[in-house]
Formats: structure tokens, C-alpha cells, sequence
């Protein structure tokens, strides 16, 4: 019989979850509770004496100076209602698994021999509730029903006995054949049995499959190995794994035809070999020696030059669909996922920095809510904990990042996660980003167990999100899991036990495999050696699962066992599934019986490459909205610092682990107080080395509504500018480029999609003429096509989005800048001209204002100045400098200030701008490749001599007074505010 | 000629400070760091024999599943080296009987805890669980885990050995269950008086404190790590490996008088000198 224990608190000791809960349900739901306490529950599975569970159980399960327990009985106390939540079936419970590794070590027992242990928790509420409200609690708050259960009892109910419910997945063992997919139907019954599985397959696509297979010799060759000749279902889900728009990026490779103005049509043969690829080629050239790149597009991640003996490695992933549903377990599972791309690039690299940006509606929303979305607040506080356990429990130091606010990301949150990662340019005397599996190498898969999670994460992404949007699109990652393996093969590595390594991500092992498999030029899978979770999976989804934790390897027969030790040493499940070949083809079996076998060139070729037409709809207005006259400059200033966008991320970025690995320079808050945001962040990866990596991003899908090229223009110069303007060399940078967009595909039921399809083309093109101009490459990067919701007659499309992130360097971290102004009589300039550029801008948001002025980027004059500006803050010259962004120079003059605790005295009349130019531009206009700089007056002289032919001037100084006092052109001061005020205003928004 | 000083940072299941912890015992001076994994000591390939100084550095062993390092006592009080060798719990009590020092930080100040290792070494509780746990760590007052700068007292009556000569110390905590409970009155009688509580987080007056942020958790009498009557094993919940470069300093770019080492380098050269004599 099962057993259930029950943890609580002893009295005294603080219920830090019950009190956190109080709070919410108080804050979020605006219900009242008088007490919350919570029990931890473990239900042990039968099979062990209840003497033995007894002499054992406060060992494994409690700590005695915080906690007590009890078996098969009710905890003590008292309460109203009692709320129990605990995992579904199938759902990875890593508490479960650990409490059953600790009962294995306390009973000297292997695991194999000790029972199964679920985790689960008791909420108890005091406090006069209904149990509709409980329900609403228990549901809107405590549990995500998706991937939980939930039970709520009345005190009588729990009075009679608490269930010891063990969620054992209770799968048959099913019996394994080879199942034939029909494709001669119509096209209507061919686009039903795409949508119906989950294909994400086009009727052209699946034209193409048929003819592929019903093709000699393809049909010839089937008969003889005793196939099908139609695809069978393991073959058919492999294709539509690897054609699915997240794997093939087919948008970004179509032939486009492109209409601006009637009558000229521009056809572009690939966006990604055009603009991104065709941008880093041109710029690789450019640069020629000073190159950076090692490898680009060709791997899992992006690889460029760091030092003589290191390369950097970097990829930003979207994990936007599983969020939308769990955002907890999507953002987690973003951030493990993520790392496992530098780890699976070339050899493997060692994880150094994670970042993310998450685009999200208003957490104050207070419209209705679609059906199957949550609450903005909730996939916040969703996402906040899946970053602090993938990215706290993982090790792997948060330094950048930020929160985009906009109502429509209510339709598709955004979840972009991002890892950095460092690795030796040669390991045993071979370069480390070169891999290749041979034939003849065993296929081992490393890491976690397969079971039904992520089936079809891949075609799910590709498509929008439906009411039939699968349960099983989500996964749950397990930090430790993921750390026990990569520590294992960091060894391995450097043993030199593998040829080939990749990770398992989006269509599992098809995938993996499918990719390693390219090089050889064939592999043979035997699924039926895969290690599962639990019975009952079909040999298609076993292939397909998106389960976490895995890394696939080739590896040579004679180093298996090394490997094979190793793996059982750390603990780590390795698995042999086949052998690498040169057949030409992908065969996939069950034991002896052959479940099917795909030509390798037309897996990876046999795509037809989409044809789609792009028209640019000039906007409905004329030109901007007259400027509003006699605003309060100061009153618009406070309400721009409080804007959900513009405001205090501390929250966040405490409850993230920002430093571990020891080599923490420029932190994401800076300053006397620790208030300052910080530009980008800079780390020693080397901690015995001076050199220091860079990471800054740029995103401002506002620009986009009114023009998508100066929107991606604007992105990449605000990644660059933020590297920049704490101390990255601009020669030196390297960015990667993540597009999440509205479908962009023209349809009956998607009217708009030639418009999105020009918004991209014209986004790629900025994209590209910036980075040739900057000579910035692009070295990676992640589209994201299908970002709208459908159900019902609710359709929500996000904007233009277009996440930049830059990874700089600098020979010397030590000669970083920072953001907060530094001593009284410091000299404060602006630094590059400030234009009307008030459309799509905070300001512009904040009061309701449109117009078509969206802000340029001048690449010539920002280029020069960029490289000016190196010069001086490697020569010691700059005492601080913050990047005007969001907001304009009015936000950035008030976090400097505050953030250095010090006051700043402003001459608007001085500040460098276009003619005709009024006090409110000024202060509030969104002109890229602007600077607020503070110089001490010991090196005025210098400073003004270096930056001699640049648009820049002596505006004010710091002052010893905590005021900021800005002179308007006419109308005497137009600000006066006190530091506190301007803090206040700036941190009170998001301080939850 | 000064005895050579060893040191063993002990890694792996879900520890990740092993790097910054090997650089500050490598600063302090140690003649060989060396970072093994505990999967190897299970092994048998290492051993604590022949070193002086174990670290058991920050991190979330076994995800800190069960509570912070729970799991990760278990497996130390329980898991054998080798097949059916020493328990590893046995060879650290042997470790200490021969003088050695033990600096647990964060999660391995948890393990320590958890152990009975601090604030006085229980030996049947440490090698079989029988004795008694003396103290543990509690989640933060705040319920979050939080990363920011705190400033520490030293209590010079200490016989900690980590922290000899030091007065005060800048250093991040990181984490969400630091603060530090005390297994009855006794046991606090005992820390008091014996002056087991080397650190304290201190506001801006450098007193200790228990108010919010300076004291990041709600510690009780603003404690922030416990040593052992001889003050040879030493856990603290904050990180003095995050502090070994100037730059790793929240405000380095304010103050250009800080000198190039960080401070937190101190508590490993105090280990390091001693070793030596």
C-alpha cells in the first residue's frame, strides 16, 4: 500500500510559501484570507514495510530543527478549506525523483529497488471562503490544471482521510506496427489530416512527400525492404518535424514577390541568404583580418574570436507557445533548452551568461481575458520563476534582459531566452567548433528519459495557437538533471569520447539525429533500446519527444565504454540507439521490424521552397498630430519614468542569480543605491584573465507599427549603442537576430499576412543595411512566424517584433563604464544631435499622440561616433554614460542622476538638435545613437579634443544638490524635481 | 619551509561555484587547488585524505529539491565510497580529526548545517544521523531569492580561524532560504557565548541587524554563518568568492581606492596561514 507524509512547519518557524501565497491571493485576486499554511507531501509508492518507511522517513523528509512529519495521517492544525496540488501523470515531478534518490541512499538500496516517490502540496486557507472562491484560488493561482491536479476539501472532508494518490502513468504496453498514411485523398482531406495531427504541413508539402514516395527508385527500394509505399506514420512525423517552419525557417528561405508601389515587383530569393547571411558575408569580407567570425549559421550557435585561446559562443531561442499555456514550465524549459545550444556547438562549450526578454500585456490588464490565455500577471509571475529555477539551479549567471509591455503580446507572450557560453579554440590539438559524426560511430543518446512531453513542440510553434492546441506541447525542465549531464560531458569531452554532439530540442531525435546524420550520410535507429518514462508510447512518439535533458552523440565504437563508465559514474543515463552510416538513408526500426527509412537529401532538400507575395499598405495618416502645448515637463518626466516599459526591474533581476561564476563587472543595476539600470553587463569569463565579454540587446517593436525598417534599424543600434556605451570595442561586436512576427502568410483567414510579409522583408533589409554598415555580423539567430491567437472570433496578432542581441568584447574589463554620474562637478554633455522623432515613442504612448516620425538611425554619423566614443572610455576619459533610449535624454538625465545620487543642472538651449526643435523633443524625442556622458573636469580638455568633429555638447554639470534642474530654450526651468520624487516615480510601478 | 597547503573544492550534482571558489583559494596562496567531483570521492579516485582544506562551495545540490542541501546530507551521511567501502560522512570526520579545516559557503553551509557540522561538530549525527542537529536554514522572511550586496560584521571573540583579523567584509548573498535557525535555546546560548557566529549582517553603522535589506533573510540576531567551537569548520550564507576582483564590487566604478584583490579573498588566506604554520 502507498503512503502518504506529510511535512509542516514546527511552530516558530516562519511559513515563507504560506505567507507569499496570503499575499497573492490578497494582491492578485482580491480575496481575504486570515492564514495560509502549506504541507509538503510525499505519497510513497507501495512496496515498502511500514516499519522500515518509519525508521527512515524524518531522515529523507524532514529537516528536525524546521519541520515535522506524519504518516497516512492528517498534519495538524486547523483550517477552513485544505487545497491539494500535485502533478498529473507523466508530468516530470523533480522532487519526486530526488526524495526517491535520498530514500535509495538512506535504505541502502539501489534505485531500481526502492518505490516511487510524487510530490504534492497542501494549501490550507483560514479565512471565510466559498468553494467557488477556494476554486478560483486553486486555479487561477496555485495550479496550472494543464500539467496539475487539484483537489479541494471542506475541514469535514479532509476530516475523513486524505488520499495517498500515486500518478503512476498507466500506459499499455503497446503492441508496434508499421501504420500506412494515405495520402491520395483531396486536398481538403489532405489539409484535415495535417491540421488533425499536428503536422503544420502545407497540401503542396504533402503533394511533394507523395510524389517523393510513389518516385522510382524511391518505390522500388520500399518494395524490396518490405515498406509501404506510402509514407508510414514514424516517416510521415519526421518529415513534417523536419519541414516545420521552426526547423526549416521556410518563410525566411521562400521565393518573395514584393510590391511597394504599383507595378514594380521585387523578388527575392531568400530572406535569410539576401539580407542576414548576405549581411555577414559582406561584412566578414570587410573586415577582412579583424574578421571575428569562426563559425556562423551553421551549428547550433553562433561562434566567434574571443582571445588566443578562446572562442565565444552564443544563441537566443523563442519559447513562446509552451509559455502561452504554462508559463512556468514554457520559461524553464526555454532556458535549459537554450543552454543546450552553445553546449551542443561544435564539441561543446561551457556556459557562462544567460539573458532573456519577455514581451508580455499589461500585468494591470484589466480587459476579459480570451479562452485557454492566462492573465498577464500570472504569465509574469510564471515566467520570473521559470528563469530563477532554470537559470539560479543551472548556474548560469542572468545578466541581461528586459520586460516589453504591449496589450497585444496578450495573444503570445514572448519568451526570448538567450545563453552565452565559452569554449578552448582547439581540444586535444583539434579546433573545438568542428565536429562531424562518421560512419560506423555508435548513436548515444545522454541526459533524461523519453516520455510524451513535447510531442510535437515543433510543428505546435508552427502554428497559431487553436483551441485543440495540444497539452503535451508542454515540458518541464530539470536543472540538475541538465547539470549532472553537461558536468559529465565536459569530461568526456575533453577525453576526446565523441566526435559529434547536438542536443535534443525541437522534433527530439528525429531531429538530432536526422541533422548528425547529414555528415556521415545515413544512420540506423533501433527505438525500441530508447529509455522511457513510463509504457505506452508509440515508436513515432518516442522518435519525436521533446523530453528534456538530451544530448545526442556519435561516438566511436572503441570509446563507448570509457563513455559508457563515466555516464554511471555521474549518474547520467546513456543509451546506445544505432550506428551513423553512409546508406544514403534514415532507417528507423523496432528490434528487427523496419518502421521506416527516409532518403537523407530529400529530408533535409526535398522542402518545396514557398512562393509568397509581400505588398507594403502605405500607412492611413498624413503625417503627425499637432505637439501638444504647455505640458508640464516634469509631471510628463515622472509619468514616463513610471511606464511599465521605462520603469525599476529590480524585482526581477534580484530574484535572479546575476553573478555565480565569479566574474561579475558590470551588473544589471548599478550606482550608489543600486537603482541604476545599467546599459548592458559586462563578466570575466577568465577569472584569471583581464578580458572582458559584453552582452546588450535592442528591441522596440513600437517603431513597427509605423515602419518596420526604422523599427529593426533602431533595434540593432540599440544593441550596439548599449554595448557601447559601457565599454565594448564596436570593431568587435557580433549580434544575432530573433524575428517573432504575425503569420505573414497571405490566406483567406489571414487577410493581412501580404502586409506582415512586406513588415519582414522591410525589417530583414534595415537589419542588413545596418550590420554592413556597423560591420556588425549576424552570427545566429531564431524566427518565429506564427505569433497570433484564434479562437472564436478573437484574433490577436502581435507587432513587428525584433529582438537584437550583441555580444561585445573588451581586452580590459576593468576599464568599464557605468551609468550613474559620479562626483559634483562633473561636466555633462549629449553626445549626437537630437531629432523630432516622437512617434511610436513612451511619450508619444503616454499621452496618446500618433504620428509617422518614427526615430531614424543616421548609420554614418552613429558609426564614427561609436568609435569615437571606445576611444575615449578605453582612455579613461568618461566618467559615466547612459544610452538615451526609452523615454528620451528626460529618463536618462533622471536615472543617472538618481542612480549616482547626485544632482544634475541642464541647459536645454545647448543640447545639439535639429533646428526648430522645442523644449518637449528635446527632452523626450527617441533619436538613436545618443549619449548622456559625464567627463571630469581633470580631463575636459582631452575629452573635447577626441570628440572634436562629433554633434556633441557641454549641456550642465553634477551637482551636489539631489535635484534635477532642467533650463527650458525659453520658458526658464521647465523641470525641478528632487532625486527622491524622480526615484520614487521611477520604482513604485513594478515593485511587487 | 612552510607546510605545503592543499585544497579540495568539492563539485558537481548541482554545485556551480566550484570555478570562483578553486580562483579566491588560488589568490589566497594555496600551493594546489584541486576541483573534484563528488561522483569521484563516491568512486574512490579522491580522497579527503591529503588535503587540508575542503570547500564545499554554493550551488543547489540535488536542485535543492527536499530544502536547500537536504538531499545532499543524505547522500554524504549515507552513501558509501566505492561498493561497500567508508561511508563519505566517516572519511569527513576523519578529515576533521586530523585538524583540517571545512569552509561551507551558501548551499554548502546548508550541507554543513544540515550535517551537524556546525555550530558544533555532533559526530553520530554527522556520520549516521543519530546525534542532533543544531541548526538549519530557513527560507528568506521575504520568500524570494534574492542576489544583492550585504555588509558583514566580524566578531573578534570568534575563534573562527576564516576570519581572524578581519573586521568587516562586502559580499553578495544569493539565495532564498539563508535564514539561520538555531535548534533551541540552549544551542544559542552555546553560539553566543562561545562566539560560534564569526558573521553578522550589519546596516550602515556596521551593527549588526535584522532589518530589511541589509539583513537579506531575517537571520535572528542578524547571524549570517556559525563556526564550530574550534574554529576550524566555518559556513557563511553569503559569497566571499564573488568578491576576488576589484570590478566584481556593485560600485567599483565609484570607488577608484579599492584595491585590485577583492576582499573577499581574505577569509581563504586566513585558512591558507594557518595550514601553513
Amino acid at each position: 500500500m502507498a503512503h502518504r507524509i506529510a511535512v509542516f512547519k514546527r511552530p516558530q518557524i516562519t511559513d515563507a510559501l504560506g505567507q507569499q501565497t496570503l499575499r497573492r491571493v490578497s494582491m492578485d485576486l482580491d480575496l481575504e484570507l486570515e492564514r495560509v499554511e502549506t504541507v509538503d507531501v510525499y505519497v510513497v509508492a507501495s512496496g515498502l514495510e511500514e516499519e522500515v518507511l518509519a525508521r527512515v522517513a524524518r531522515e529523507v523528509f524532514t529537516d528536525p530543527v524546521l519541520e515535522d512529519l506524519v504518516v497516512d495521517e492528517p498534519a495538524p492544525g486547523d483550517f477552513d478549506w485544505l487545497v491539494e496540488v500535485g502533478f498529473r501523470p507523466g508530468v516530470t515531478d523533480n522532487v519526486g525523483r530526488t526524495a526517491r534518490e535520498s530514500l535509495a541512499l538512506a535504505l541502502d538500496r539501489p534505485i531500481s529497488e526502492t518505490p516511487a516517490v510524487y510530490s504534492a502540496r497542501e494549501f490550507r486557507f483560514v479565512g471565510a471562503l466559498e468553494r467557488a472562491q477556494v476554486e478560483r484560488i486553486a486555479t487561477e493561482l496555485l495550479a496550472n490544471t494543464l500539467i496539475e491536479r487539484v483537489t479541494v476539501l471542506s475541514a469535514d472532508e479532509a476530516a475523513a482521510g486524505l488520499a495517498a494518490t500515486t500518478v503512476r502513468v498507466t500506459g499499455l504496453e503497446a503492441e508496434v506496427t508499421v501504420k500506412e498514411v494515405d495520402l491520395s485523398g483531396s486536398d481538403e482531406d489532405l489539409a484535415s489530416l495535417s491540421r488533425d495531427g499536428v503536422l503544420a504541413l502545407s497540401v503542396e508539402e504533402l503533394h511533394a512527400i507523395g510524389d517523393h514516395f510513389a518516385s522510382e527508385p524511391v518505390a522500388a527500394e520500399r518494395r524490396e525492404r518490405g515498406l509501404p509505399s506510402s509514407p508510414t506514420d514514424i516517416e510521415l512525423e519526421c518529415l513534417a518535424q523536419t519541414w516545420s517552419e521552426h526547423c526549416k525557417h521556410k518563410i525566411f528561405n521562400a521565393h518573395i514577390y514584393y510590391s511597394r508601389a504599383v507595378g514594380e515587383v521585387e523578388v527575392i530569393d531568400s530572406l535569410f541568404d539576401t539580407f542576414i547571411k548576405g549581411a555577414t558575408d559582406q561584412v566578414r569580407e570587410q573586415r577582412g583580418e579583424g574578421d571575428i567570425c569562426v563559425s556562423v549559421f551553421t551549428d547550433n550557435a553562433g561562434v566567434v574570436r574571443f582571445s588566443e585561446d578562446h572562442n565565444l559562443v552564443f544563441k537566443v531561442e523563442t519559447h513562446n507557445s509552451p509559455s502561452a499555456l504554462d508559463p512556468y514550465g514554457g520559461a524553464l524549459t526555454g532556458i535549459v533548452g537554450v543552454n543546450r545550444d552553445p553546449f551542443g556547438t561544435g564539441l561543446g562549450a561551457e556556459l557562462i551568461f544567460n539573458t532573456n526578454v519577455f514581451c508580455l500585456a499589461s500585468p494591470f490588464f484589466e480587459g476579459e481575458i480570451p479562452a485557454r490565455l492566462l492573465h498577464p500577471r500570472r504569465v509574469l509571475e510564471g515566467v520570473r520563476q521559470g528563469v530563477e529555477h532554470g537559470g539560479n539551479k543551472s548556474g548560469i549567471p542572468t545578466v541581461n534582459g528586459s520586460l516589453v509591455f504591449d496589450e497585444r503580446y496578450l495573444g503570445k507572450p514572448l519568451v526570448y531566452c538567450g545563453t552565452g557560453g565559452i569554449m578552448p579554440t582547439e581540444i586535444r590539438g583539434a579546433p573545438s567548433h568542428e565536429k562531424a559524426a562518421r560512419p560506423g560511430d555508435v548513436i548515444v543518446m545522454v541526459g533524461g528519459r523519453i516520455g510524451a512531453d513535447g510531442i510535437h513542440g515543433a510543428t505546435f510553434s508552427s502554428e497559431e495557437l487553436h483551441e485543440g492546441s495540444p497539452a503535451t506541447a508542454v515540458q518541464i525542465g530539470d536543472p540538475i538533471t541538465q547539470k549532472r549531464m553537461t558536468d559529465m560531458l565536459l569530461v568526456a569531452r575533453d577525453r576526446g569520447l565523441y566526435s559529434a554532439i547536438t542536443d535534443n530540442g525541437a522534433g527530439g531525435l528525429s531531429s538530432s539525429i536526422g541533422e548528425m546524420a547529414r555528415d556521415p550520410g545515413g544512420a540506423d535507429v533501433d527505438l525500441s533500446l530508447a529509455p522511457l518514462k513510463y509504457p505506452g508510447l508509440a515508436p513515432w512518439e518516442i522518435f519525436l519527444s521533446e523530453a528534456q535533458e538530451r544530448m545526442t552523440l556519435s561516438v566511436d565504437p572503441r570509446n563507448l565504454e570509457e563513455l559508457m563508465a563515466l555516464a554511471g559514474r555521474y549518474q547520467v543515463e546513456a543509451t546506445a540507439l544505432g550506428t551513423f552510416n553512409d546508406t544514403g538513408l534514415l532507417s528507423v526500426r523496432w528490434g528487427e521490424m523496419l518502421l521506416g527509412s527516409l532518403d537523407m537529401a530529400f529530408l533535409h532538400e526535398g522542402v518545396p521552397t514557398m512562393r509568397l507575395e509581400a505588398r507594403l499598405e502605405t500607412p492611413a495618416r498624413a503625417g503627425d498630430d499637432p505637439l501638444p502645448r504647455d505640458l508640464d515637463c516634469g509631471e510628463t518626466t515622472l509619468a514616463l519614468l513610471g511606464r511599465l516599459n521605462v520603469c525599476s526591474k529590480e524585482y526581477w533581476v534580484r530574484q535572479y542569480d546575476h553573478e555565480v561564476g565569479g566574474g561579475s563587472v558590470v551588473k544589471p543595476l548599478c550606482g550608489e543605491r543600486g537603482d541604476g539600470p545599467s546599459d548592458a553587463a559586462v563578466l570575466r569569463p577568465l577569472l584569471d584573465r583581464p578580458e572582458g565579454v559584453v552582452v546588450a540587446h535592442g528591441i522596440c517593436p513600437r517603431y513597427g507599427d509605423i515602419d518596420a525598417y526604422h523599427m529593426a534599424a533602431c533595434a540593432l543600434d540599440e544593441a550596439v549603442r548599449n554595448a557601447v556605451a559601457v565599454g565594448a570595442d564596436p570593431t568587435r561586436l557580433a549580434a544575432l537576430d530573433n524575428f517573432c512576427w504575425s503569420d505573414p502568410v497571405q490566406s483567406d483567414s489571414n487577410p493581412e499576412g501580404r502586409h506582415k510579409l512586406a513588415q519582414l522583408v522591410e525589417a530583414c533589409r534595415a537589419l542588413h543595411d545596418a550590420c554592413v554598415f556597423y560591420g556588425v555580423p549576424l552570427i545566429s539567430g531564431k524566427d518565429s512566424m506564427k505569433n497570433d491567437y484564434r479562437i472564436g472570433d478573437t484574433r490577436i496578432g502581435i507587432p513587428p517584433t525584433l529582438l537584437v542581441s550583441v555580444l561585445g568584447q573588451m581586452p580590459d574589463a576593468s576599464m568599464a563604464v557605468t551609468m550613474d554620474v559620479k562626483r559634483p562637478g562633473h561636466l555633462v554633455y549629449v553626445v549626437g544631435t537630437t531629432g523630432h522623432h516622437m512617434a511610436g515613442t513612451e511619450w508619444a504612448a503616454h499621452l496618446g499622440w500618433s504620428g509617422l516620425s518614427v526615430p531614424v538611425v543616421d548609420l554614418k554619423e552613429n558609426e564614427e561616433r561609436y568609435r569615437r566614443l571606445h576611444e575615449a572610455i578605453v582612455g579613461g576619459l568618461v566618467a559615466s554614460c547612459h544610452d538615451i533610449s526609452d523615454g528620451g535624454l528626460a529618463v536618462a538625465m533622471a536615472e543617472s542622476a538618481f542612480a549616482g545620487d547626485l544632482g544634475l543642472e541642464v541647459d536645454l538651449g545647448l543640447v545639439p538638435r535639429e533646428e526648430l526643435a522645442s523644449g518637449e523633443v528635446i527632452l523626450f524625442s527617441e533619436t538613436p545613437g545618443r549619449f548622456l556622458v559625464t567627463v571630469s573636469p581633470r580631463y575636459t580638455e582631452s575629452w573635447e579634443r577626441l570628440m572634436a568633429d562629433q554633434e556633441m555638447s557641454l549641456v550642465g554639470t553634477v551637482t551636489q544638490e539631489r535635484r534635477l534642474k532642467v533650463k527650458g530654450l525659453t520658458k526658464g526651468v521647465l523641470i525641478d524635481l528632487d532625486l527622491e520624487t524622480l526615484r520614487d516615480a521611477w520604482r513604485r510601478p513594478l515593485d511587487l | 619551509m612552510a607546510a605545503s597547503v592543499k585544497v579540495l573544492v568539492v563539485t558537481g550534482n548541482g554545485t556551480n561555484c566550484e570555478r570562483e571558489t578553486a580562483h579566491a583559494a588560488r589568490l589566497a596562496g594555496a600551493d594546489r587547488v584541486d576541483v573534484r567531483m563528488i561522483w569521484d570521492l563516491l568512486a574512490g579516485d579522491v580522497s579527503l585524505d591529503g588535503y587540508q582544506l575542503l570547500c564545499l562551495p554554493g550551488g543547489f545540490l540535488d536542485g535543492d529539491d527536499l530544502g536547500a542541501a537536504k538531499a545532499a546530507a543524505v547522500r554524504w551521511r549515507f552513501a558509501r565510497v566505492g561498493e561497500r567501502g567508508e561511508r563519505l560522512a566517516e572519511q569527513l570526520m576523519r578529515f576533521f580529526d586530523a585538524g583540517n579545516l571545512v569552509l561551507g559557503i551558501c548551499n554548502g553551509f546548508q550541507l554543513m548545517a544540515r550535517l551537524g557540522v556546525v555550530p558544533a561538530v555532533d559526530r553520530s549525527e554527522v556520520v549516521s544521523g543519530a546525534g542532533r542537529q543544531q541548526a538549519s536554514l530557513g527560507a528568506n522572511d521575504s520568500g524570494r531569492f534574492e542576489d544583492r550586496w550585504v555588509r558583514l560584521v566580524v566578531d573578534p571573540k570568534s575563534p573562527c580561524i576564516f576570519t581572524r583579523g578581519l573586521a568587516s567584509l562586502e559580499v553578495p548573498v544569493r539565495h532564498g532560504e539563508g535564514k539561520v535557525i538555531l535548534g533551541g535555546a540552549e544551542v544559542t546560548r552555546r553560539v553566543e557565548s562561545l562566539h560560534l557566529a564569526p558573521v553578522r549582517y550589519a546596516d550602515s553603522t556596521g551593527c549588526a541587524t535584522e532589518s530589511y535589506p541589509d539583513n537579506p533573510n531575517g537571520s535572528p540576531g542578524g547571524i549570517a554563518g556559525l563556526c564550530d567551537p574550534t574554529g576550524r569548520c566555518f559556513g557563511l550564507m553569503p559569497h566571499p568568492e564573488a568578491f576576488t576582483h576589484r570590478t566584481n564590487h556593485p560600485r567599483w566604478t565609484r570607488l577608484p581606492e579599492l584595491p585590485e584583490e577583492g576582499a573577499g579573498v581574505a577569509i581563504f588566506r586566513n585558512a591558507v596561514e594557518h595550514l601553513r604554520q
